[in-house]
This record gives structure tokens, C-alpha cells and sequence, in this order.
């Protein structure tokens, strides 16, 4: 699908990259500081994949995410107070503050949650894409997921159906090089996740997944054939976690080099794509400040307001167990 | 083979009326749709799909791969988004293939996202043993559905229950686990025709009875009322209690008879060890306890696998004679 890449889309990335960037960043030091209680996953140096993807989505479309979730819904429109107020644990979070990190999740969003389990989600999407299908909507579901979760059973088992039914869906692999702590190459025999596309009977893409304009494109061709019926599409983007499994560490770490580190982060998808918009005249350095300084002080505003909630009532613990 | 013929009296083998819940519910809820293991082309491997598909057509009625991941995940998936999956898990013992969409995803979605999901959710499996399937297709694994907030669970145990049970399920938001006895396929029994629902939360007293209380549940409610009409030449009329649904669990009924006849047993195919027979126990003692007359009884199957061997299995599944037995130990006589 050629989509004419007007500045409004480009500028929409920017700001959706910013936005996940900003809110992860504060977020890992809300959790060095003890305010967010429990693990964090951070989503810092993948940002263009979500971005690029969730460009291409409405409300109608569904999301299942990760353990390293809040990314995908920033993209797909979460709004930072809920978010920050559900990573708190207050009662004004989305899930009230039964969710948290790894659950975090936005039924109206579209956004079938984070989840705590590698693999948990792509039954889910797949699941979501038949219901599109029987339904007989227009709508798709992508599927995120890492290099890690395409060794588990549920992967493949999502997969197959998906592509026997011919299912509306895209399973995006965020291929950052590590499954936790183990690095690809020792956790498998393949360099692209995209070649396990073959045994599904769908096609196997892969793109750099630090070039938000490249993760865009291609996402847009995957996701206009699930919406005209021709089925999934598994969509490799190859990125990189600046920071640890969990938390915020990036250098210094046992199992990979800071020198890796430092390569990558020579493709940061921000500072690469700001300076693109620079070049090409679509945001000057102070415009990109001045979205750098909005979003920011969106931020603040979502620190004040979980800081300020109520965390749940003990009695909320066994409320919404049933329907 | 499952074809839902009415005889004259409209009585229906328990296969039949499981078909005839399903065909209901495919008829009253246009998001509603079959998904399962051999369940389209060839009805089942037990037939109670018989004819479905062809009655409602391959978009509503589908034949799934070898995949229990998926098919869970494809209820979790569909279900949260606008339809209402009934999905066939061939086998309760192939739980193990599938726990994590069951334990992890079906039961806590909704409570994860603070209440923003449903999940109406049928989940129709087959448990038993007595039909020589040895140690992974025999199993009675209900304890591991009761013990996971956010799912309910039935067990019918006649053709009656059958419909009125599957129909309940399907008409409810939460996901709910219909746990059949495969050994009481054949099993014949008056069904009405129109469609009713039994409330998954309300117990069935199949045999009042005055000094003695069985709980039993699945098959084993017919064993405890062979058991019960043996007893009572030894002077012991027993009241047997079908919870019918183990999640909610209708504890009330069960206490108010404790309270009546002062002695319980309660009776499972499950392994008796660890099985859910102990949880109604407590709850009894918890609320009863002034009112008992005897220790709370309990007969289920030995701590082993299902065997395979007709001479080891029919000793292993307990019967009328096994729940005699552990009354007589019970009251000494």
C-alpha cells in the first residue's frame, strides 16, 4: 500500500516515539526512586516498531503486547495519567490497579494487554483476528512479540491457525537480539524469525526496526492485505533494548559488551528520524524541543496525578474476579 | 450416532442432549461459534457435534488443528472481542497442553484489566475413567479448574443437566468449564424439548434422605444413590447432593443437610488426595461443626495414575460398594 508519507504522518511518528521515549525514561526512575513497586520492563531504543505499526490502527483494531508493554499502548493512544497511576498501583490506574506493568491494557484502546507470560499473547491476537473475521469487520490485530516468545509452542500453534483460517492479523517480532538475558544466538538456530513464516503459509518481512518510516511502510503493506482477506503476514523489525531485561540498566551488564551497546545506539530511531525531519525541513531543533518540552510537562502532569491517587481499597480485591 | 432423535417420551442419551445444547445455543446466539478437534466433518470423537456444521455451516462450526494452545487462545482472543466461543477440549487430561491460556490468560484477563474484559467462554471437556484409556485420557482433573479464580465449572451428570448446564455456560459472561463423563455417553434420560437453563450456582438434592449426607458429583452421583439404596436396609437414609456446579459452589445446600443428618461423605472420581472433596470437607467442619455427628467422610480414586488394565482399572474408579464401604468404616457397622 503506497501511503503518501505527508508531514502530519511524520510528525505523528515523532511525537509517538517521543512520547513512549519520555515516559519510559521517567518511569525507570520512578521505579529506582521506589514509587512503582514491583518489575519494570522498559521499552527505551524500540520505540520506532510500536510507532510505526500503531500508525496504521484504530480504536477498532486490536493489540496483544508483551511483558515490555507500555510502549504499544502509548502508541495505540493510552494516556499518561491512567498509565502512570496503574504503574503506581492506585485505584485511578487502568486496570485500577490490578494489572500493573505487566498487565497494563485499554479494552476501548483496542489494547488486549501486556502479559506477564513470553507467548502469552499471540493465541490472543489470533483469537482477536478470527473474532474481526466472524464478525465481519475490516479490522486487523497485530500480534507483538519477541524473539524469545517465537520458541514457545503458543507461537506456533497461533501461527498455523492463523494461517490456515487466513486470519487478519500481523505478528510484529521485535527481534532485539536477546530472549531476557540470553542472546539470540544461543537460544536459536536462526538469524531471522521471519523465515518461521514459510511453515505458516504466510509471507516472512524483515525490516529495520530503528527506522520508524521503514517499520511504517511495511507494516502498512501487512496490514492492508489482512484487511482486504489475504491473510497474516509475520513482520520481522530488528531492534535493540538500550536498557536490561528489567529496569534501567544499559551498560556494564554480563551478558553482552557496552561496545554492542554503543553501536546500536549510534541508530537511536529518535535522534536518527529528528535528524531526517531537520534535513527535509519538516521540524526544526526548536519545534522538536518544544515536543520534547509538551510532552514532558504531560508527564509531570501524570506524576502528580498517580502521586495524588487513592491506591485501591483492600475490599477491591476480590471484585472483578467474575463478569 | 448422536443424532438428537425425541422417542416417544422425548428421551435422549446424554450425547444427544449435549448436541441439542449446543445446536441452542448456535441457534439463540448469532456470535456463538464451535471451534474444536474433529468437531466439523466428523461431529466429534464422541459425536456430540454430530451434524452441526452442516446444519450451521463451516463459519460457525470449525474444525480446528491438533493445537489446545490455540484453541484456548482463540476463545481468550474471541471472546474478549465480541463473540461468545464454545470450545471443545477433547480430552480434560489435554489441560496440560493448554494450562497457561486456561490459568493464566482465560481466568485472569478480566481481573488484570481491572474488569474491562469479558470472557463468556464454554468450555466443553470430556473427563472419566472406565473405558480403558489408561493414565492420560481417564482423568477426573476438576480440582485444577475449581482452584483458579475466574473460571466456574459444571458437571452434568445426566442428559437433563447435560442441556440445561450448556445452556447456562454459554449464556454466561465468564468463561465456564462443562466437564462430561465419557462413560455416560449412552446413558439415556427424559429432556425436554424447549430450552431451559439449570443456574450454575444452585445445587440438585437427587435423593432426600434424613440421617446421612453423600456429596457426589459427575458420574459418581449415580453411584452414590445405588450406594444410598443399599444403605438404607443398614438403617442409614442418605440425602445425595449433586452440587452440579463445583465453581460457584452452592456450599448453603450442603451445610443446611450436614446440619439435618449430623454425617457427610463426599465422593469423587478424582484422586482423593488433594482432590476437592477436601475443600467441602473444611467447609463443612468450618460451618457445621457443632452439628456433626462423625468425622466428614471422604472416597475417591487411589493416589496412582488412571491403569490401563481393565482388572486394575475397575478396582481403581469408585463405585456404589467403595462408598458402602466407607460409610460402614465411617459409622463402625
Amino acid at each position: 500500500m503506497a501511503v503518501t508519507l505527508t508531514d502530519s504522518i511524520l510528525k505523528d511518528l515523532h511525537l509517538r516515539m517521543v512520547r513512549i521515549r519520555r515516559f519510559e525514561e521517567t518511569a525507570g526512575k520512578m521505579m529506582e526512586s521506589g514509587k512503582i513497586p514491583g518489575a519494570l520492563h522498559l521499552y527505551v531504543g524500540e520505540e520506532a516498531v510500536a510507532s510505526g505499526v500503531m500508525a496504521h490502527l484504530s480504536n477498532d483494531d486490536q493489540i496483544t503486547s508483551t511483558h515490555r508493554g507500555h510502549g504499544h499502548l502509548i502508541a495505540k493512544g493510552g494516556e499518561f495519567s491512567p498509565m502512570m497511576a496503574e504503574l503506581f498501583g492506585k485505584a485511578t490506574g487502568y486496570c485500577k490497579g490490578k494489572g500493573g506493568s505487566m498487565h497494563i491494557s485499554n479494552m476501548k484502546l483496542g489494547m488486549l494487554g501486556a502479559n506477564g507470560i513470553v507467548g502469552g499473547g499471540p493465541p490472543i491476537a489470533m483469537g482477536a483476528a478470527f473474532s474481526n473475521k466472524f464478525r465481519k469487520t475490516k479490522n486487523v490485530a497485530c500480534c507483538f512479540f519477541g524473539d524469545g516468545a517465537s520458541n514457545e509452542g503458543s507461537f506456533h500453534e497461533a501461527a498455523n491457525m492463523a494461517g490456515l483460517y487466513k486470519l487478519p492479523v500481523i505478528f510484529v517480532c521485535e527481534n532485539n537480539g536477546y530472549g531476557e538475558y540470553t542472546p539470540q544466538r544461543n537460544h536459536q538456530a536462526i538469524v531471522d524469525v521471519a523465515d518461521r513464516a514459510a511453515g505458516y503459509g504466510m509471507p516472512g518481512v524483515i525490516v529495520d526496526g530503528m527506522d520508524v518510516v521503514a517499520v511504517f511502510e511495511a507494516a502498512g503493506e501487512a496490514i492492508a492485505r489482512a484487511r482486504a482477506g489475504e491473510g497474516p503476514t509475520l513482520l520481522e523489525c530488528k531492534t535493540y533494548r538500550f536498557y536490561d531485561h528489567v529496569g534501567v540498566r544499559g551498560m556494564g551488564l554480563t551478558y553482552r559488551t557496552d561496545d554492542e551497546l554503543e553501536e546500536w545506539k549510534k541508530k537511536d530511531p529518535i535522534d536518527l528520524f529528528e535528524g531526517r525531519l531537520k534535513e527535509q525541513g519538516i521540524l526544526s531543533e526548536a519545534e522538536i524541543q518544544a515536543v520534547h518540552a509538551a510532552v514532558a510537562a504531560d508527564i509531570e502532569k501524570a506524576i502528580a496525578f498517580a502521586e495524588s491517587s487513592p491506591f485501591p481499597d483492600p475490599s477491591a480485591i476480590e471484585q472483578d474476579v467474575y463478569a | 450416532m448422536a443424532e438428537a432423535v425425541a422417542t416417544k417420551a422425548r428421551t435422549l442419551t446424554y450425547v444427544a442432549a449435549i448436541n441439542e445444547a449446543v445446536r441452542t445455543v448456535l441457534k439463540e446466539q448469532p456470535n456463538a461459534f464451535a471451534a474444536g478437534e474433529d468437531i466439523g466433518g466428523a461431529g466429534g470423537v464422541y459425536g456430540y457435534f454430530h451434524g452441526l456444521q452442516a446444519e450451521f455451516g463451516a463459519d460457525r462450526v470449525y474444525d480446528t488443528p491438533i493445537s489446545e494452545k490455540g484453541i484456548i487462545g482463540l476463545g481468550v482472543g474471541a471472546g474478549a472481542t465480541g463473540c461468545r466461543p464454545i470450545l471443545d477440549l477433547m480430552f480434560m487430561d489435554f489441560m496440560g497442553e493448554c494450562m497457561d491460556e486456561i490459568a493464566n490468560q482465560l481466568a485472569k484477563m478480566r481481573y488484570m484489566f481491572g474488569g474491562a474484559a469479558n470472557l463468556p467462554v464454554t468450555v466443553l471437556t470430556m473427563a472419566g475413567a472406565g473405558a480403558s484409556l489408561a493414565a492420560q485420557h481417564s482423568q477426573s482433573l476438576e480440582a485444577w479448574v475449581c482452584h483458579l479464580p475466574g473460571v466456574k465449572i459444571c458437571m452434568p451428570c445426566t442428559p437433563y443437566d447435560a442441556k440445561g448446564l450448556i445452556i447456562s455456560a454459554a449464556r454466561d459472561d465468564n468463561p465456564v468449564f462443562v466437564v462430561l463423563n465419557k462413560m455416560s455417553l449412552a446413558m439415556k434420560g427424559e429432556v425436554p424439548e424447549e430450552t431451559y437453563a439449570i443456574p450454575l450456582s444452585k445445587a440438585n438434592i437427587v435423593r432426600p434422605g434424613s440421617n446421612y449426607t453423600i456429596v457426589a458429583w459427575g458420574r459418581m452421583v449415580h453411584e452414590a444413590v445405588a450406594a444410598a439404596n443399599k444403605l438404607k436396609d443398614l438403617g442409614v437414609d442418605a440425602e445425595v447432593i449433586d452440587p452440579r456446579t463445583l465453581q460457584p459452589f452452592d456450599t448453603a445446600t450442603v451445610v443446611q443437610s450436614v446440619k439435618k443428618t449430623h454425617r457427610a461423605m463426599i465422593v469423587h472420581e478424582a484422586v482423593r488426595f488433594g482432590g476437592f472433596g477436601g475443600e467441602i470437607a473444611s467447609q463443612i467442619q468450618e460451618l457445621a461443626f457443632d452439628y456433626l455427628d462423625a468425622p466428614i467422610g471422604r472416597v475417591g480414586a487411589p493416589f496412582s495414575p488412571v491403569p490401563f488394565s481393565p482388572a486394575l482399572e475397575k478396582h481403581y474408579v469408585p463405585n456404589a460398594d467403595a462408598i458402602v464401604a466407607g460409610v460402614k468404616a465411617q459409622l463402625g457397622i
